[in-house]
């Protein structure tokens, strides 16, 4: 992982407006603009793998339910794919990511691999609790090896326009993490309006996320295009003013191959090839990869796919 | 082909070309004839249509001789009865079914037209085609509702098409439908360079079982275009194309009794505030003029960007110009295709050649070699840079700053054109103010080339006149059913004074000229003689005069700025004074002329602040506004008949929609109409906004109709309609030939104003 940004000081002239139409046409033209056929769609549907935090954040999530989901981050595509794909190794997924709990049995099934175990803390999903409760969950989760924080930000500080209180709380958050990277999640379908999400963006950054994040998976509305579009934007301006590079994470309700690269064409538009690496990019999803695979195992086999005849997560 | 590795590390997109055999296969059944009467002709005297992205003939057509557009003219006017005939609904089955047809075989359309045209395929899918179809079924619903909302209407007869080479489908598809749909038969002509999309749709009106000679296709060049206009059996001219050409057409068609409608060129501008959404407004100018390779007509060309955001803008256009992909139309991940024709290129290349031995600094994306241009943004340009005034119809912004809303305003109307507009402000206040004051038929807010069946679309100023679209595109293809009343023919001048030889106290008369009563420079009067008596002197009104009362209107802004309500109680308080002043009036009228005045004022007091504006429903979260604006300075040319009614009725329903307006009153009895002048003088109507100028009428009529600053004329002197509109063409002033020039009404109403269609997107 590259260093962790430092953040810069609370800069609320920072925020701008942002058209909302104008936002959502965009977001629908650059995804029309761009096709990948073939060799070239593989390529980019194996890249997706690479950035994908393969997640499960359900509440019955067991130790052993972790253990296969990680078995699926270490070999997600099967051997004859790989093979079929002409590539050297099996890939990997960019991380694993869990609740608290589950950090502890996910770093002994990844061990080895190299891939980081993400956690999820801070009260996820709502992030309605104590301040200290949370900074605790975070010290938590570290504790138990998880090297990437996906922490969710208190929605009432946007909507109530406190972005102190917002610096205040990721900043403290980004020190409760210690080595960990921090990703900021911020709960976009809560905050509604694109106005809210690049405010929003900017003070996270500001206050020292290596990652903003949009959804936890549980808002009514998760990663949208346009919301993506908007925190690249975000991203970008911030490294303009502060020389610091973010990384951006879509997170939930992404399902499909398609979705897979419809999100890399939107940072390599928007951002540039660096940001389709796992560095700077990540997919935050569960069913996703089936998907892929599936269409990897078309591309090799030129036969739809089963999905029974593949490993589940 | 690399393998996935290699691309894994550079992660490019990669070639996704669309398979273009289907257009191949079809193809193969040229050389082509012309579609006439229901049928294709056997090739003539063939000519190339090229694919300009590869150099390669795609199909060889015939070139449309006179005897072409005869035979194809003839076949439509045998067409007519029938087709005007049937009923709304019969005529509406005939659209759907074209609408149905072309779905069926969208892609053989899409691809063919991004051969024959070069634009990206992508373009042609998800715009030129989807929209194509959109107007027919939209307008399969006017053919339904054209008896019910048009009633007194009807059809011009046979219409003759002239299209153009950058949207060649969609652009039959704003011709054509219209026209059907109003009961009228065509013959199109397609452009030379992209003649094939319209072949295709002739087979579609086979397949559609369209009855045969109600559309008619001839290809050719710019001479069968000239056959076309000339030829004696057209009812109705409606040209899109190059304002160069639409002023041809102006002059060629002048005095035949042809309607005409033009869709010109343009020179948009683009106005970015400091308050805009910046990232939005890059976007803005990506869908504007680096949309089609810039071979747009309302394409924002021109971006006025406020001084405060103007470096920060122009950084990020510059990166963003450098990440579009120039190249192969058909492969599916180009943004800007093959520009149409190497002519076409040429021309683009000397212009901003031109622009930059102005001073004009490029900066520009890469293109491909061959028939490409690349994304190019011209900065360091004032408005004096010819890449600044000239439609250069490729992909080329030219940049400049200002620094408050008046400049912006200023510098967008600072051209020729006024196609459309586009209007960057977070601050709503602001862009209306804006979309407000800039002279254009189509304004963006926030928004660019968006385009729909049910928003009127056309230009002001040297962009043309008409409208495509919406209930004002199909009004183009109708007119009133009644014959116009015949009107008495202009005398010959009266003789200049021989001696005071009224009786009694002399009276004089002079002209009225930004609300004072003004000699003649020419500081002649001549006799006005009425039923053999002599009834009194009118001041010899010339060019100097006319040159004075079209400056006295422009200062008149007022009254434009007034509301209805506000002109309302003005035209009211003139109907007052008429009556009141009555008894002078009786000496140059009639009490019943005089009554019919007062009732007209009345009338169109009542008019002027009911004369709605429309919202259209286009697309969702949208408001599409149909604003009637006025012209600003009008110019009236009054009939012989009834002097007094004969002149309220031109100039009432002009100033109660606000504009301000030059008239030359009747030429043998115009007294009244100068006697009128106290009468305005007493009724708050604001100097400048009626002017008179007495005189010989045809000498009077050549200045007004040439006159660059006159944005419309009305005449009511049939004689002179050939004079009048052939002087028109220098602006391109809409003319409206009078027929009934002692008449009233919401035509009266309609001729006085233009629309401007005014886009603002909404979404929180």
């Amino acid at each position: 992982m590259p260093p962790r940004t430092p953040g810069t000081p609370l800069d609320c002239d920072s925020f701008k407006p942002v058209n909302t139409p104008a936002a959502k046409r965009r977001a629908a033209s650059m995804v029309a603009r761009r096709a990948l056929k073939g060799q070239y769609q593989a390529a980019w549907l194996l890249n997706a793998i690479a950035c994908m935090d393969l997640t499960t954040l359900a509440g019955d999530d067991t130790p052993d339910r972790v253990r296969r989901l990680c078995a699926k981050a270490r070999r997600p595509l099967s051997d004859e794919i790989v093979v079929g794909l002409g590539l050297n190794a099996m890939p990997q997924t960019g991380a694993v990511c869990v609740y608290p709990t589950m950090v502890a049995p996910a770093v002994k099934a990844l061990e080895g691999s190299g891939i980081p175990v993400a956690s999820v803390a801070t009260g996820f999903p709502a992030g309605l609790m104590p301040l200290d409760l949370r900074l605790a969950e975070i010290r938590f989760a570290v504790d138990q090896g998880a090297q990437e924080i996906d922490i969710v930000i208190t929605r009432a500080h946007v909507l109530g326009g406190d972005w102190a209180a917002l610096y205040d709380e990721v900043a403290a958050m980004r020190a409760a993490c210690g080595a960990a990277h921090l990703k900021a999640i911020l709960a976009t379908g809560d905050l509604v309006t694109l106005s809210n999400v690049y405010a929003a963006s900017q003070v996270a950054m500001q206050a020292g996320a290596d990652f903003i994040k949009t959804s936890t998976g549980k808002e009514g509305v998760n990663a949208t295009l346009p919301v993506g579009l908007i925190m690249c934007r975000a991203i970008r301006d911030y490294q303009a003013a502060s020389g610091h590079i973010v990384g951006f994470k879509p997170a939930g309700g992404m399902k499909t191959a398609k979705d897979a690269l419809n999100w890399q064409v939107l940072m390599r538009e928007e951002l540039g090839r660096a940001w389709l690496r796992p560095e700077l990019f990540r997919l935050g999803a569960s069913s996703m990869l089936a998907d892929i695979e599936r269409q990897l195992s078309h591309h090799v086999t030129g036969r739809y796919a089963a999905q029974h005849r593949h490993a589940l997560a | 082909m690399p393998t996935i590795t290699e691309i894994l590390e550079t992660m490019e997109y990669g070639p996704a070309l669309e398979n273009d055999k289907i257009a191949r296969d079809w193809l193969s059944r040229g050389p082509f004839g012309h579609f006439i009467g229901g049928a294709f002709t056997a090739p003539g005297a063939l000519f190339d249509s090229l694919n300009p992205a590869r150099d390669d003939v795609l199909a060889q057509l015939t070139q449309g001789s006179a005897q072409d557009v005869d035979a194809a003219v003839n076949a439509a006017r045998a067409a007519f009865p029938a087709w005007s005939g049937l009923s709304g609904h019969a005529r509406a089955r005939h659209l759907y079914a074209i609408a149905r047809q072309i779905q069926k075989r969208e892609r053989l359309f899409a691809v063919l037209e991004s051969l024959d045209n070069g634009k990206p395929i992508r373009e042609a899918r998800d715009i030129d085609v989807p929209l194509a179809i959109r107007h027919f079924y939209h307008h399969a619903g006017w053919a339904e509702l054209a008896a019910e909302e048009f009633a007194g209407q009807v059809p011009h007869g046979v219409c003759g098409q002239i299209i153009p080479w950058n949207f060649p489908l969609l652009m039959l598809a704003w011709k054509i439908a219209p026209a059907l749909a109003a009961g009228n038969t065509v013959v199109l002509k397609p452009a030379e360079y992209t003649p094939l999309s319209a072949l295709l749709f002739a087979e579609i009106c086979i397949e559609a079982g369209l009855p045969a000679g109600v559309v008619n296709i001839v290809t050719g060049d710019g001479t069968t275009g000239a056959a076309l206009v000339a030829h004696d059996g057209v009812d109705k001219i409606a040209f899109t194309g190059s304002t160069h050409v639409g002023r041809e057409i102006r002059r060629v068609t002048a005095g035949s009794g042809k309607a005409l409608t033009l869709e010109l060129g343009g020179k948009s501008p683009f106005v970015v505030f400091a308050d805009a959404d910046l990232d939005a407004a890059v976007e803005g100018v990506v869908d504007a003029i680096w949309f089609n390779q810039g071979e747009v007509c309302c394409a924002g060309s021109r971006i006025l960007v406020a001084e405060a955001v103007a470096d920060r803008f122009t950084e990020r256009l510059r990166t963003r110009l450098k990440a579009l992909r120039v190249g192969e139309p058909l492969d599916k991940s180009t943004d800007i295709g093959a520009i149409v024709h190497p002519r076409q290129l040429a021309r683009i290349r000397d212009l901003v050649a031109q622009g930059q031995a102005a001073g004009g600094v490029l900066h520009q994306g890469s293109a491909p070699e061959g028939c490409f241009f690349p994304p190019t943004m011209m900065v360091e340009v004032s408005p004096a840079n010819p890449c600044v005034s000239e439609e250069i119809f490729g992909p080329v912004a030219v940049v400049m700053t200002f620094r408050t809303p008046d400049e912006a305003v200023d510098l967008a109307n600072n051209t020729r054109y006024g196609l459309a507009a586009s209007i960057w402000s977070e601050n709503l206040t602001q862009a209306m103010d804006i979309a407000a004051r800039v002279r254009a038929g189509v304004v963006w807010v926030n928004a660019t080339n968006l385009f729909d069946a049910n928003a009127p679309f056309g230009g002001m100023r040297e962009s043309g006149f008409g409208r495509e679209g919406a209930r004002a595109g199909m009004a183009a293809y109708l007119r009133p059913a009644r014959a116009g009343a015949s009107t008495p023919a202009l005398g010959a001048l009266g003789p200049l004074p021989q001696s005071a030889s009224t009786s009694g106290l002399d009276r004089t008369h002079k002209l009225y000229i930004g609300g004072a009563q003004k000699r003649a420079d020419s500081g002649q009067s001549y006799s006005v003689i009425v039923d053999g008596a002599l009834q009194g002197h009118a001041p010899l009104g010339s060019r100097k005069d006319i040159r004075n009362a079209v400056e006295a209107a422009h200062k008149a802004t007022g009254w434009t700025a007034m509301s209805g309500h506000q002109r309302a109680q003005v035209l009211y308080f003139l109907g007052e004074n008429l009556a009141a002043r009555s008894v002078s009036l009786r000496a140059f009228a009639s009490q019943a002329e005089i009554d019919d005045s007062i009732a007209r004022a009345f009338y169109y007091a009542a008019w002027a602040d009911k004369f709605d504006s429309s919202v259209h429903d286009t697309q969702s979260a949208h408001i599409t506004l149909a604003k009637y604006e006025p012209f600003g300075v009008m110019g009236l040319i009054c009939g012989e008949e009834a002097p007094l009614t004969g002149f309220l009725s031109l100039v009432l329903p002009s100033i109660a929609m606000g504009n301000r307006v030059v008239t030359i009153p009747s030429q043998s009895a115009p007294l009244a109409t100068l006697e009128l002048a106290q009468v305005f003088a007493c009724s708050d109507i604001p100097a400048g906004v009626i002017n008179i100028v007495s005189g010989p009428v045809a000498d009077l009529a050549q200045t007004l109709a040439a006159h660059d600053d006159v944005a419309a004329l009305w005449s009511a002197q049939p004689a002179l309609t050939k004079l009048v509109e052939a002087e028109s063409a220098g602006n391109l002033k809409p003319v409206w030939q009078v027929t009934e020039p002692l008449g009233q009404g919401r035509d009266f109403l309609l001729a006085a104003t233009q629309i401007k269609t005014i886009w603002v997107p909404y979404g929180a």
